[in-house]
């Protein structure tokens, strides 16, 4: 006898299931272990296990001097090298009230500036990949590897320089230094035209990314969201303009805002950005005034005993120092306040009620460093 | 708001907080057990407005272990610094105040982790950086480990 | 670059097989020639050295000319891991399942002094595993902290020499033991 064909399908019950995202994922970004609960393909929650990464950095800290910390602050978030590298050093310029040449304050903007323009280039280079468009990897890297270049030229190394120390810089730059920084200038405003009409403009990067992973202002400050992923949602955080350090109380520069607090205003503020760092190193670049590339300092760094808070803006966001001392030769607490930290907290927040696809676009525009997570 | 208006208001507001000599920052210590109201009227009063929490930390004092937490307002600018502390060193135990502030919430669980301090009323207290079968707490002073750790 | 040029030829000529049969020696030869010629890694990249990972398969350094030419997401269709980043005891479960994963021949680099020997994080750690090869077993090395682009792929052709020197149902007996 012939089967009824048109007898219904007893109905499957739609249940919530997990799926993990697992420590090696291509679009994680590293270490991150994601899992998302589902309904479907929508994302009903998801719970983030960190620690893969975990190097107990704050607990070596308290073993080494100051001028070693430095080299452990390079390797925590490995794409604001410079930047991670200024933080420890006004922490003991400042406990120890020294005052640095001008040209070692000229030279730092300009290298921390240079490190948040390679930054982003490696951000909107992943972000690209990440959403399908591999092409953005490779124009991403190139440029970046010019950046690369002027580093390798003046301070030795491609990569994880360590090149600040506390009073000063290791050694002072190359004669060439400005005229391939300028060039560098030049060559990268024609290429970051070609990003926007790349990914910018492209209609299927603005429907992946326009009203999704909704962040208002007040869930941005409640979870502390700071950087580029905090000012696309209209909260000005920027520590460069509410406690300015180096020279950037000299310089004029916009801090970027943007209100609708989706992916697209993450990702616009971004691009920005590397606008105003490019227009932040030609106001500098040409007045490096002469002098010393170091201040005099002791053989042995102690610091008074106390407590310290150093805030800088990495690409990431607020990184905070906070450093407990009791007058020895190493610190006896020594705190990072690191901005992934709290951007991934705020993930699991705004990916709700979105498909799982989204998940990947929201997590690429927070713009997260596994290391500087776990520390 | 100048500092001495600010610390006349604070002392107003929580009048057991004790100032604590600081250069950088107004520095009160604060009653655990009054530690969550206090936090609440901190944040809500228009005066102060603390509705940013960026750094909360633990810290082995040695005879004692204390929290400390950095405090600053995104509407009036200023920033304070308020600590609570405990001698008890076998069961260290505050209230959270990760209601008050969502922030909080990752960084208790890695106080918990690294100090082994507990907070009462905690949605999901458990380890975050390190395996859920580990023995001991890393960042204290008294931890030992011959398996682990090379001295140098 | 000329054999002349590579570094530690001993070791290399202590691997070479002894003895082979006559009848399949030039397939074996082409065999072993296709095979180290298109090794396909996994993405795994831990930390700092991922990047400089990452800097090698990008224009300037392209490692496609190597052969390398994509990156596997799963570890069943990969042919080596290039261990890239310091390896610490909640990952290590983790870095051993893949291993495990990944389908016979397989080989390993060790990238960077993290996974070479614990690196800058040797000392006063509680968390790091102290070098890659308390887990899994390594082929190559590449020190440096991070190794440049170059190194990487010098650490790459000589593995494309070890896999050339030895057959295929030698290499299944080396790696059994």
């Amino acid at each position: 006898m012939k089967e009824d064909i048109h007898t219904p399908v007893p109905s499957i019950e739609e249940e919530e299931y997990h799926i993990n995202m697992g420590p090696q994922h291509p679009s994680t970004h590293g270490v991150l272990r994601l899992v998302v609960s589902l309904q479907g393909e929508i994302v009903k929650g998801l719970k983030p296990h960190c620690g893969y990464i975990h190097r107990g950095i704050e607990k070596m800290c308290e073993k080494d001097t100051y001028p070693q910390i430095i080299h452990l602050t390079d390797r925590m978030d490995y794409l604001s090298t410079h930047i991670n590298n200024h933080a420890l050093c006004l922490l003991v310029e400042n406990a120890l009230q020294i005052e640095v040449p001008e040209r070692v304050k000229y030279i730092r903007t300009i290298m921390d500036e240079l490190c948040r323009i390679q930054s982003h280039q490696l951000w909107w280079a992943s972000f690209g990949m990440d959403l399908g468009g591999l092409t953005c990897f490779f124009y991403g890297l190139r440029d970046r590897e010019k950046i690369l270049d002027i580093w390798e030229e003046t301070t030795g190394a491609r990569f994880l320089q360590s090149y600040y120390t506390p009073g000063g810089l290791m050694q002072d730059i190359h004669p060439d230094f400005q005229k391939h920084v300028k060039e560098f200038l030049k060559y990268f405003k024609k290429k970051i035209r070609d990003y926007e009409k790349i990914l910018s403009g492209n209609v299927i990067f603005l429907e992946r990314s326009r009203n999704i992973g909704l962040m208002t202002k007040e869930e941005a400050i409640n979870y502390g969201v700071t950087g580029p992923s905090g000012r696309g949602s209209g909260f000005s955080c920027d520590v460069r303009k509410h406690h300015p350090y180096a020279l950037y109380d000299k310089v004029e520069f916009k801090e970027i805002l943007y209100q609708e607090g989706d992916t697209l205003a993450r990702y616009k503020v971004r691009m920005d950005e590397m606008y105003e760092s490019m227009h932040i190193i030609e106001q500098l670049i040409d007045n490096i005034p002469e002098g010393d590339y170091t201040a005099k300092m002791k053989a042995v760094i102690k610091l008074p005993a106390g407590e310290y808070y150093q805030r800088v803006e990495t690409a990431r966001g607020d990184l905070g120092l906070y450093c407990i001392s009791d007058g020895n030769k190493t610190p006896y607490r020594l705190k990072f306040r690191t901005p992934s930290f709290s951007n991934l907290s705020v993930l699991d927040h705004i990916s709700r009620e979105f498909k799982i696809a989204d998940l990947v676009a929201i997590g690429g525009s927070l713009d997260l460093v596994i290391p500087d997570i776990d520390r | 708001m100048n500092l001495e208006k600010l610390k006349e208001r604070i002392l107003t507001l929580v009048p057991e907080a004790e100032l604590e000599e600081n250069k950088q920052f107004l520095t009160f210590f604060i009653p655990a057990g009054k530690l969550h109201a206090m936090a609440l009227r901190l944040k809500e009063d228009e005066d102060t407005a603390f509705d940013y929490l960026f750094c909360q930390s633990g810290a082995d004092m040695g005879k004692y272990i204390m929290v400390v937490y950095h405090l600053e307002s995104t509407k009036l600018g200023h920033a304070i610094v308020l600590k609570v502390k405990t001698e008890d060193r076998q069961n260290p135990a505050f209230d959270t105040i990760c209601d008050i502030w969502r922030t909080a919430e990752f960084h208790e669980r890695e106080i918990f982790d690294l100090f082994g301090i507990r907070f009462n009323n905690h949605p999901d207290l458990r380890r975050l950086l390190l395996d859920e079968n580990w023995v001991g707490y890393p960042l204290r002073k008294d931890y030992q480990d011959e398996v682990n750790i090379v001295e140098l | 670059m000329k054999e002349k040029d590579f570094r530690d030829n001993e070791t290399l000529k202590s691997f070479k097989k002894t003895g082979r049969g006559i009848l399949l020696t030039t397939i074996d030869d082409v065999i072993d020639w296709g095979r180290s010629n298109s090794i396909w890694p996994l993405t795994f990249a831990t930390s700092c050295c991922g990047i400089e990972m990452m800097a090698t398969g990008a224009p300037r350094y392209d490692f496609a000319r190597f052969g390398i030419e994509v990156y596997r997401a799963s570890p069943r269709q990969a042919d080596v891991i290039v261990v890239a980043g310091t390896i610490v005891n909640k990952m290590a479960p983790v870095l051993k399942r893949l291993y495990d994963e990944m389908a016979e021949p397989k080989y390993v680099i060790a990238m960077g002094a993290c996974a070479v020997s614990g690196g800058p994080f040797f000392y006063n750690c509680y968390h790091v595993v102290r070098g890659v090869d308390h887990i899994i077993p390594v082929d190559v090395y590449v020190p440096g902290c991070p190794p440049r682009p170059e190194a990487l792929l010098y650490g790459v052709m000589q593995l494309q020499r070890k896999i050339k020197l030895a057959t295929y149902p030698d290499q299944i007996k080396i790696l059994k033991i």
